[in-house]
């Protein structure tokens, strides 16, 4: 897993790429949390858009820099996520968790494609 | 009971280096089969939950190895086992509760959540100090192994 950080005023942005398992997690959290603690960013936005592959550790992932954010008074924002990181972020529930920019939509569904 | 048309197996110790290599192993084998895009990363997804937790529970403080033995049938039935032999569960119906965890606070405790969700069956067979079978089953469609012929 591939991470590019930018920290601006307005907040710092974490594009992921690549595939998010319980062995990649480990170091993301680490260099994601020192980062948030150097940038003392209030704004956290984490970039799904090039994740190929996600189990329950981005779940994980996602739960804890949640919490980390609002100890520090901040926000987290989750963009970029496809439908099939979104079938397993459902599990979990966390369409309901208040990071989203837009509203999470499943595409399949919308255009009406079955699925199993 | 019909005999699996293809088989494989694969031992690889617990290291969390090896769960992109068992999701690859795995999608490798099934591609035979010529799985829907869904379907290959449903079991993706569900091989890399049972390993992750042979790495990160039967395995704590140790590095022990793990097998997976996956069997093709005709008829789709694709049969998934991963086997350790590691610290075992104390109570297998508390352990596949949702959320349920004892892995910290960066684990969900979804686990067996998402296998469950992505596979057909789940069955999950442990004893202290001896280890864990995880298996499970999901039917890959047919279809498409038969546009290919045709």
């Amino acid at each position: 897993m591939v991470i590019r950080m930018d920290a601006t005023p307005s907040g710092l942005t974490v594009w992921l790429s690549g595939e998010l398992d319980h062995h990649s997690a480990r170091s993301l959290r680490e260099q994601v949390d020192a980062a948030v603690v150097r940038s003392s960013a209030t704004v956290l936005r984490l970039d799904f858009s090039g994740v190929t592959f996600m189990d329950s550790s981005g779940i994980g992932l996602i739960m804890g820099r949640y919490r980390l954010l609002q100890s520090r008074g901040g926000k987290l924002l989750v963009v970029g996520v496809s439908d099939r990181l979104l079938r397993v972020m459902k599990l979990a529930g966390l369409e309901r968790l208040p990071v989203w920019e837009t509203a999470p939509v499943d595409t399949k569904k919308k255009q009406g494609v079955t699925r199993k | 009971m019909k005999k699996p048309m293809n088989e494989m197996k694969v031992t690889f110790p617990s290291r969390s280096a090896n769960e992109g290599f068992a999701r690859a192993a795995v999608a490798a084998f099934l591609s035979q089969l010529d799985p829907a895009v869904d379907e290959l990363a449903d079991l993706r997804t569900a091989v890399s939950e049972a390993v992750t937790n042979c790495i990160v529970h039967a395995y704590r403080d140790e590095i022990g190895m793990i097998t997976i033995h996956m069997k093709l049938y005709a008829d789709g039935r694709t049969v998934i086992k991963i086997r350790d032999r590691g610290c075992g569960i104390d109570n297998v119906d508390k352990a596949m509760e949702p959320l349920f965890t004892t892995g910290g606070d960066d684990r969900s405790g979804l686990g067996f959540s998402v296998m469950e969700s992505f596979t057909d069956r789940l069955r999950v067979s442990s004893h202290i100090g001896k280890g864990t079978v995880v298996t499970m089953e999901k039917y890959i469609a047919v279809r498409h192994r038969q546009a290919r012929v045709v």
